[in-house]
């Protein structure tokens, strides 16, 4: 395909949208670093997280060569409200129930998403989504383990699993939030299907799952239109953590 | 040709522990790779992986492409400099490009490599078979480095660094880390 006939609003739309999620999550999950559960775990979600923010580093590379912008000023100089992460990120870690609840969600989600996009016709994003959902394989494995350990693992366990999924459930499905200009990437053959299909590609692979846990199916998002826009007090936090080295020292590394 | 001038074009084609060689080809440059060790296992080196794609020699320049083996890799940086050392005594301008045009898998890992791995206590990864559903592939026993046994049990998909995961032998009871299969 000619450079010409990429629409590069569109793209960088949704490259904006898939490597701020990526960002965020695996800026959330590394908090766990240190504090997680069990030593195992410990290994597990840091080696997680840095999967995400390597993928998020990928997509802002790429965001990067079609904006002229640097990858690192995009991810970290942008202020709260331009971050096209969705809904789902926008809550507090809370506590491992809730860390395994969003993984699930998020995990199942993105594999659909990346399914739409692979073999997409705008090579550079085709090739890292080939590569992108041998990864993103560890990462499903890993929350399906944990949802049935938790949904399973006694009283506690459940109760607390049950809350995390009443509090994420209404901004589960923002993951599939439409994006600008979402015709363009149709019609250039980079996404496969719109948005509201793959939502419901999504329900219908983690019905079985939710059914044979008896546990309660994500209810419709409550303001899907609006699903990657309006971060609230959660995000002001995080962004503040994530960016507190940067902005101690403009252009350090580190 | 000036003597002088003799003497540049041999070195620019003598490697630097190898013997002298007629024509700077590819399969020169990708000899002098297995020289460039993973800095994360370095028993094994970017050949032995299968991360080296594609090798382009010029007059001028030596281009060559590497396929991560994981997205995140934070090693990227130390192997390109290992490759940009390496290639220096050619002579020429090296140009190390990593992307993604075929997806590393472990099942580019060459047999010597595999050999290697097993050598110093790496299980090498199980090898995908199409036919058979990924995730259960994923979980499935490796057999334990140390004494061959395939009672081995995954403690964690995650390790030390992303492309390793844990195992423990129940036989001969040692822990053991094996390279990801994906």
């Amino acid at each position: 395909m000619s450079v010409a006939a990429v629409p590069g609003v569109a793209v960088g739309e949704l490259l904006r949208s898939m490597a701020d999620d990526e960002f965020v999550i695996g800026f959330s999950d590394s908090e766990w670093t240190g504090i997680a559960p069990q030593l195992e775990e410990d290994v597990a979600i840091s080696s997680l997280a840095q999967d995400e923010i390597g993928h998020a580093a990928a997509l802002y590379a790429l965001l990067g060569e079609l904006t002229g912008e640097d990858p690192d000023a995009i991810a970290y100089d942008r202020e709260p409200v331009a971050y096209r992460h969705c809904r789902l990120l926008d809550h507090r870690r809370g506590d491992w129930a809730m860390t395994i609840a969003r993984r699930f969600i998020y995990d199942t989600a993105d594999g659909v998403r990346l399914e739409a996009l692979a073999g997409g016709s705008w090579a550079p994003l085709a090739d890292l989504v080939g590569k992108l959902v041998r990864e993103e394989r560890y990462h499903r494995m890993h929350a399906s383990v944990w949802l049935d350990r938790l949904a399973c693992g006694g009283d506690e366990a459940r109760s607390r699993l049950l809350a995390a999924l009443t509090t994420l459930g209404p901004d589960a499905a923002t993951v599939f939030s439409p994006l600008p200009d979402e015709a363009a990437l149709i019609e250039a053959g980079i996404l496969a299907s719109p948005m509201p299909e793959l939502e419901t590609r999504w329900r219908t692979a983690i019905g079985p799952t939710f059914a044979t846990l008896d546990l309660p199916m994500p209810p419709p998002a409550r303001d899907l239109a609006h699903g990657r826009l309006d971060h609230g007090e959660a995000f002001a936090w995080l962004w503040h953590e994530f960016n507190t080295v940067r902005a101690s020292e403009p252009g350090v590394t580190w | 040709m000036s003597e002088a001038a003799i003497h540049r074009a041999v070195a620019i084609v003598r490697p630097p522990a190898g013997s002298v060689v007629a024509v700077l080809d590819a399969a020169t440059v990708r000899a002098a790779l297995g020289d460039v060790p993973d800095p994360e296992i370095p028993v094994v080196s970017i050949v032995d992986l299968g991360m080296v794609e594609d090798i382009e020699v010029s007059s001028s320049r030596i281009r060559v492409e590497l396929l991560p083996t994981f997205i995140g890799c934070p090693a990227l940086d130390a192997i390109r400099a290992g490759v940009e050392a390496r290639l220096e005594a050619f002579g020429r301008a090296v140009d190390v490009q990593f992307d993604y045009r075929v997806p590393w898998t472990s099942d580019r890992i060459t047999p010597d490599g595999r050999d290697r791995l097993r050598a110093s206590g790496f299980a090498p990864p199980a090898q995908l078979q199409p036919d058979q559903p990924v995730l259960v592939q994923l979980a499935t026993p490796v057999a334990c480095p140390n004494c061959g046994s395939r009672r081995t049990v995954l403690e964690n998909a995650f390790g030390p660094t992303q492309c390793r995961s844990i195992y423990h032998c129940t036989d001969c009871r040692q822990p053991f880390e094996a390279f990801k299969a994906i």
